[in-house]
């Protein structure tokens, strides 16, 4: 185990102040509208304090803990992403001028600390660092190369999590800056910090903190070890790339239309998903030109349109686009798999559809194995 | 006589089947030229003949009140050319013109029904020739009415 | 992902809603292999990709051909002389002709499919002794849609390219072939054991063509296709070009037929 320090509350506080003396834009958990969102920060009274999120598919509730835990909750229906590829950035802007036209430098974005990352979101951050930095993409990697990253391991996996079948957590080991675990026991309310850089090390050696007991680590670290044992799903990852890209005729796919709405929620919550639109804009006179980031979703009919109409008209072809892409053809593109196992789409989806569940059904029912039939064709006699 | 032999022998068309079945299917041809500009058959007129052409290029059309005669399809070097002597009432369905000088093998269609009635093997190898080339074209007849090339907007 | 604002050297209009525009290169440096594309970005409008149909031996303009489909092609192809246009690229996969050396090549077309091939065309013919028999096979709607009519009859004169063309729908005057771009194949005569083939147009034109190919002997590694999607970037980040596992508008466009393989002619993929 690293070298981990003990503070309590008001180092939390104390360690959120040094981040803003530090020029950085806290941004972490907040309650709005009963869900919890990410958003600035500056003391631990705007974190969700003693409360607890209530997850399964299709249902997202908050209620009372009764006891006054920073983190007692996983995640909400957003991601950091919102903060390194923001939608409706401004990643181009041009002036007419007497040689066509000339760039205008973009303003120096925010430096932001990522405060309260679970381990499947410093994991995400890394899979979108694999994507962005290839694209050699300047609005994220301006972003990300300034921010900081406070994460906090899980101890109390909620039903949808599946981090554990991906390797993302529920203990972060990589990509932070600093790590918290929360511990209530009886009275004590401590959080572990452990640094994981020579920027983290030089935060928490501002705060007022003591050595870390043994029986500490080993709690904290046997809670974290506890909560891989509790993941509500599970996804089989073995073998799955080829499952799926030798499955892309199946008659499954046209099933789970049914239930689809291509609603786009899944993309929308998805700290992975990075498929992004172009808008344009020009000023009334003519002479200023922008053009913005937006995001946008495989889900959408006008997503694949090429001259003649969509490549992809029914949602069975859509949805099967993006589960292929998240787990299979990501493989394929960037050498990891493109889940990072948080559940979001699961509690997020409307009509509940779950990705541990599909993934299953097709391997059930693949194609090389099964003998396949559409749900209409029936043999005569039946 | 056996001119029109090695012709018929040398047809990719009949590629695979006997010499004998070859030679009976050769009795009921004989060698034939086209002038540019000439008619092979017409529209409506009596459908006994089918020809297979050598050399040279031959165009189908259709007479429509709207834009006079239409040219729907061209066939040449390796092409049959005429179904409806398969078939009654024996008509053709469209007009062959000859778009440029043709030599072709012409073949009398009731005798080679009849020599399909006698020898059935041979007939089945002629069917199924036949229909090769109907399928094949009706794919690239389909893709002819998709008017890919269009812009769509 | 700037956009770098070139001059318009020309504009030409080849049929009712195509147009050909020369524009200056962005740089010094300048080249392209034939198959590539540019993103052209309409200031304030916005930017789509389009296929240079020039001369890859020519550094001194960027020829590309719009065909206008929409907003941006349409302020695109509005734009005269003296104005600028946005240039990002080249980008893309090409039409790799190293490994056509010694074979006989096949370049065949459909529709505004020409305008991509053009470059591979002149690129073959600009190294004519290092290939056998060259053979451009070109389909179009109607006599009166043939794109880069006068530059066909100009191949047409030559003695070491085979032109053959047809179209889907003749005219009173076309005394040419009429019918799908397929019924050429049989025209020509090629070794199907060890010709090339590059081949682009509508993605049905596309398939048929590769069957109609294989079973004159063309294997998958000697089929080459330019695959199209929603294309917004060119750079593998937007997302919307994916065509199974691969991103179009850096793994592709111009892709074989066995690097794609059967996935990538699925329903819907």
């Amino acid at each position: 185990m690293k070298e981990s320090r003990v503070i309590d509350r008001e180092g939390v506080d104390a360690l959120i102040q040094v981040l803003i003396d530090r020029g950085y834009e806290v941004v972490g958990p907040t309650v709005r509208g009963q869900t919890i969102l990410y958003d600035s920060i500056t003391s631990t009274e705007d974190l969700p304090v003693g409360l607890r999120d209530r997850q399964e598919a299709g249902t997202y509730r908050l209620e009372e803990r009764g006891d006054g835990a920073l983190f007692g909750y996983v995640v909400g229906p957003q991601s950091f992403r919102r903060f390194t590829t923001p939608p409706g950035a401004v990643f181009w802007k041009g002036v007419r001028s007497n040689d066509g036209f000339e760039t205008v430098e973009p303003e120096e974005p925010p430096k932001y600390a990522f405060f309260g990352a679970r381990p499947c979101e410093v994991a995400a951050l890394k899979i979108q660092d694999d994507v962005y930095f290839t694209a050699g993409d300047s609005l994220y990697t301006e972003r990300r190369n300034r921010s900081f990253t406070v994460a906090v391991n899980c101890t109390e996996p909620a039903p949808t999590c599946f981090c554990d079948s991906l390797g993302t957590g529920p203990g972060v080991s990589e990509g932070y800056d600093i790590a918290l675990t929360e511990v209530i026991d009886g009275d004590r309310h401590i959080f572990l910090a452990e640094a994981g850089s020579a920027e983290g090390s030089d935060v928490l050696s501002r705060l007022t903190d003591r050595e870390a007991l043994d029986e500490e680590l080993v709690n904290a670290h046997r809670m974290v070890v506890r909560a891989a044992d509790h993941m509500g799903r599970y996804l089989d990852t073995d073998g799955l790339k080829e499952v799926l890209q030798s499955n892309l005729e199946n008659p499954y796919w046209d099933e789970i239309a049914k239930r689809c709405l291509s609603c786009t929620n899944c993309t929308l919550v998805c700290p992975t998903c990075f498929c992004s639109s172009i808008e344009d804009h020009l000023s009334l006179d003519g002479l200023e030109a922008e053009r913005i980031r937006t995001w946008d979703s495989c889900f959408t009919l006008e997503f694949s349109y090429v001259n003649g109409g969509p490549v992809r008209p029914s949602t069975g072809p859509r949805y099967r686009q993006w589960l292929n892409h998240k787990l299979a053809s990501w493989q394929d593109q960037f050498g990891s798999i493109g889940c990072v196992g948080c559940g979001r789409c699961i509690t997020w989806c409307p009509v509940g559809i779950d990705i541990t569940k599909e993934a299953a059904v097709i391997r059930e029912r693949d194609v090389r194995r099964v003998a396949v039939g559409t749900p209409s064709v029936r043999e005569a006699g039946e | 006589m056996s001119e029109v032999f090695d012709v018929v022998r040398d047809q990719p068309f009949f590629a695979g089947m006997t010499e004998e079945q070859i030679r009976a299917v050769a009795e009921t041809a004989r060698l034939v030229s086209f002038d540019e500009g000439g008619v092979i058959f017409v529209e409506g007129g009596p459908a006994r003949r089918a020809y297979l052409i050598l050399d040279g290029d031959v165009a189908l059309s259709l007479r429509t009140q709207e834009h006079g005669a239409k040219t729907i399809q061209t066939l040449h070097r390796g092409d049959f050319v005429g179904w409806s002597w398969m078939y009654p009432p024996y008509r053709w369905s469209f007009d062959a013109n000859v778009q440029s000088e043709v030599t072709a093998v012409q073949f009398d269609g009731p005798q080679l029904k009849k020599i399909s009635l006698a020898d059935p093997e041979l007939g089945y190898e002629l069917l199924k020739r036949f229909t090769e080339v109907i399928v094949t074209r009706m794919q690239a007849l389909r893709i002819q009415l998709l008017d890919v090339y269009s812009t769509f907007r | 992902m700037s956009p770098v604002p070139c001059r318009i050297l020309s504009v030409k209009q080849e049929l009712q809603d195509t147009y050909t525009l020369e524009i200056e290169p962005p740089r010094d440096d300048w080249s392209f292999l034939p198959g590539q594309y540019t993103m052209l970005y309409a200031f304030g409008i916005g930017e789509v990709p389009i296929s240079i149909s020039g001369d890859p031996s020519d550094p001194t303009k960027i020829v590309q051909t719009i065909r206008a489909v929409g907003a941006v092609t349409d302020a695109l192809v509005g734009l005269k002389q003296g104005d600028f246009v946005g240039v990002r690229g080249p980008f893309g996969t090409d039409w790799d002709t190293s490994v056509a050396e010694g074979r006989d090549v096949l370049i065949i077309a459909g529709g505004v499919g020409l305008a991509p091939l053009r470059p591979v065309v002149f690129d073959v013919l600009n190294h004519r002794d290092r290939y056998a028999n060259v053979t451009l096979m070109y389909g179009s709607r109607s006599p009166g849609e043939l794109l880069f009519a006068s530059q066909i009859s100009e191949w047409r004169g030559r003695f070491d390219l085979e032109v053959l063309v047809t179209v889907d729908h003749g005219d009173d005057a076309w005394r040419g072939p009429v019918g799908v771009v397929t019924s050429l194949i049989g025209r020509s005569s090629f070794d199907g054991e060890t010709a090339l083939a590059y081949v682009c147009g509508p993605e049905v034109m596309m398939r048929f063509t590769i069957q109609a190919l294989e079973r004159k002997g063309l294997t998958n590694d000697r089929l080459y296709v330019s695959m199209e999607r929603n294309m917004k970037c060119g750079i593998g980040l937007c997302g919307h070009c994916q065509l199974e596992r691969f991103f179009v508008c850096k793994d592709g466009p111009v892709m074989t037929c066995a690097q794609m393989a059967e996935s990538c002619w699925i329903r819907e993929v």
